[in-house]
């Protein structure tokens, strides 16, 4: 039945007008979901603007040579940015530095292994992934920093003398007290490792079974077939997956606030207290007013700068590798 | 080996003929015993396997430590009474608790439906859309964002304002950590509909709107409460936001919007770092205790559940 031909007015036929209704209900719940998805977007820019407009204080103060003075001295109201920023880039370093191999061999073996463990042993990666970071911080307040002090930095500066050797006693240094740097970079490599091992994981297993069995057939080594085979289909993956490790590593407050130290200096060696971006925000922040607050403000700045650079670069690189084997999923 | 050398030549360019002719410089004669390789791949999978037991290992040591250190302190007292300061006897972490769950919930009522929005959003209307494709970036970016720089956030746009530090403020800022989370779990739970669905619907007249809310969205239920308790499970632990918007307090929480709120991750944070003393210690291992089981018995529930949908 048509209704036109019936020569009923279009704007006043009871169906039209409950069709028009429908539609108009479909296009306010288009507009209500695009409104809560764009909150995102807002969101996101609403971090750097505000932080920005809080932080003018620092900036108008310091200048950009805020960036890399060192001082930080509160009686006389004089802060720099470069000791936080050099913590943060060390704890990271040396979490990536032992975490990196560490999960790479680790989801080498899962993905190799009978499918049952295999399973099982991810499913406990991924649920030790989401224990919270304060617990990481007190196990290392408690327990690792007492054991660092106690035995492992003693013995390597003292039993294995790694202190005289010219150039890496002089990264290592000398004075020890089971804080600082090097334990930080510890509990946080403990820390990322799920997260990178379990991308890793998911690279591995997402080669198609084709090429590793060309692989075999030629007679390559299981070793040989992921260095040379998955690892090079997968390299931006597997990038991606260590940008999202270094995200996480780079802002975690937390665990690093505890085992830090919490002393802002430039760090000189790897046994030295010292501090991170968010170690300083987190410590600083109860007690601060006036200029060292938006001096605070600014080196959140900072942060969010850095980390937003670091997830644009993973994002940019997983998207690149989805959409090359969108097809072959 | 094949690839040996189809590697040095993409490495260093290939061949000239010269090199070729010359049994020195050609690099497909320098080939490697198979004892060698094979004996070299032993030694990665030996390495593997320490790796992935010093992995394991420290994770369940952590464990262990917590537990181990936390089981004592646990008792009826504990869990009913509220927090005090040092020396008062009859000590808990009630408040705390509660606080805790308060915040939690409240970051859940006010992020929840503003997310399954947004990704209703992502999936149904601008998947591939323009507008979609920064949403989701953004989304993605959002979700790497140190979470201490969510507190600083919360901190200009509601502490100063209000004037106070406030569990409702901690709510907003676990709100903002936990709205990406779910809206991408979203997302992909709605994804994973088939299209015949939808399609179904449509033909039998539905509008878009309904066809989402009663067949998409229903059909992809467990999805979608496995998103929300994962995103649960994520902020309850987290505490930097909190230091900077709900900080902490002895009190019960009956002052929600207006005073700060005792909360278990702030209560580990002071009693482990801010206090000399055992006990507060003890109270803090306990409390650790409980915040690990329930967001590792989180976790493992949704698994479960969403295994089992799976399964179907």
């Amino acid at each position: 039945m048509s209704i036109i031909a019936e020569g009923a007015c279009f704007r006043t036929h009871p169906l039209c007008v409950r069709e028009k209704a429908m539609f108009a209900t479909d296009n306010i719940f288009k507009t209500i979901c695009l409104i809560c998805a764009g909150l995102i977007g807002l969101l996101m820019i609403g971090f750097f603007v505000q932080l920005a407009f809080s932080s003018v204080g620092a900036w108008k103060e310091f200048g950009l040579a805020f960036l890399w003075s060192s001082e930080w001295d509160p009686v006389s109201e004089k802060f720099g940015a470069l000791p936080s920023i050099v913590g943060t880039l060390l704890t990271t370093t040396i979490a990536l530095v032992i975490a990196l191999p560490l999960s790479f061999v680790s989801a080498f073996y899962l993905v190799d292994l009978p499918v049952a463990i295999g399973k099982i042993l991810s499913q406990a990666l991924d649920l030790l992934a989401t224990i919270p970071s304060i617990i990481y911080g007190m196990w290392g307040l408690f327990i690792l920093a007492p054991i660092m002090q106690n035995y492992v930095q003693p013995f390597m500066v003292d039993t294995l003398r790694l202190g005289d050797i010219p150039i890496i006693g002089r990264f290592l240094g000398e004075d020890y007290n089971g804080f600082g740097f090097f334990t930080a970079g510890l509990i946080l490599s403990l820390m990322i490792l799920p997260y990178i091992c379990a991308i890793m994981r998911d690279i591995f297993a997402m080669t198609p079974p084709m090429l590793r069995e060309s692989a075999y057939g030629v007679g390559c080594t299981k070793w040989e077939t992921t260095k040379d085979i998955v690892v090079r289909y997968g390299i931006r993956g597997l990038l991606g997956g260590v940008f999202i490790g270094l995200g996480r590593a780079l802002g975690e407050t937390m665990a690093v606030l505890f085992v830090i130290g919490n002393m802002t200096q430039l760090p000189s060696a790897l046994f030295d207290s010292g501090t991170t971006i968010a170690a300083t925000l987190a410590n600083n922040f109860p007690e601060a007013a006036g200029v060292q607050q938006s001096v605070l403000f600014a080196l959140g700045l900072i942060l969010l700068t850095m980390s937003f650079g670091i997830q644009v670069f993973a994002q940019w690189y997983l998207n690149t590798t989805s959409a090359k084997r969108g097809e072959e999923r | 080996m094949v690839f040996k050398y189809h590697k040095r030549e993409t490495r260093r360019g290939t061949l000239t003929q010269m090199q070729m002719n010359n049994p020195k410089t050609d690099l497909r004669t320098k080939r490697r015993s198979l004892r060698f390789r094979k004996w070299k791949d032993k030694l990665v999978r030996l390495f593997s396997i320490f790796s992935i037991t010093l992995v394991v290992g420290g994770m369940a040591w952590i464990l262990l430590t917590v537990i181990s250190h936390g089981v004592g302190v646990i008792d009826f007292k504990f869990l009913t009474q509220p927090s005090k300061p040092y020396g008062i006897p009859d000590s808990g972490i009630a408040n705390a608790l509660i606080g805790t769950l308060l915040i939690t919930l409240g970051a859940a009522v006010l992020s929840v439906p503003p997310a399954i929005a947004g990704g209703i959003y992502l999936s149904e209307f601008g998947k591939y859309s323009k507008i979609g494709h920064f949403i989701r970036f953004s989304a993605n970016v959002m979700m790497g964002i140190p979470s201490v720089i969510v507190g600083l956030f919360v901190y200009i746009i509601l502490v100063v304002p209000m004037g106070t530090f406030s569990g409702f403020a901690g709510a907003v800022a676990l709100a903002i950590i936990m709205f990406p989370l779910v809206m991408r779990t979203t997302e992909d739970m709605l994804g994973m509909v088939p299209y015949t669905l939808r399609e179904s619907a449509l033909a039998l007249g539905m509008t878009r709107a309904r066809t989402t809310i009663c067949i998409v969205a229903r059909a992809a239920k467990n999805g979608l409460l496995t998103g929300i308790l994962l995103g649960l499970a994520r902020v309850s632990g987290e505490t930097a936001p909190l230091l900077f918007t709900a900080l902490f307090s002895d009190s019960w929480p009956t002052e929600f919007f207006s005073q700060p709120t005792a909360n278990m991750p702030v209560l580990i944070t002071e009693y482990a770092t801010n206090s000399p003393f055992e006990e507060m210690h003890a109270a803090g291992w306990g409390a650790a205790l409980i915040i690990t089981l329930v967001v590792l018995l989180i976790n493992i529930f949704t698994r479960i559940v969403f295994r089992t949908r799976h399964a179907k």
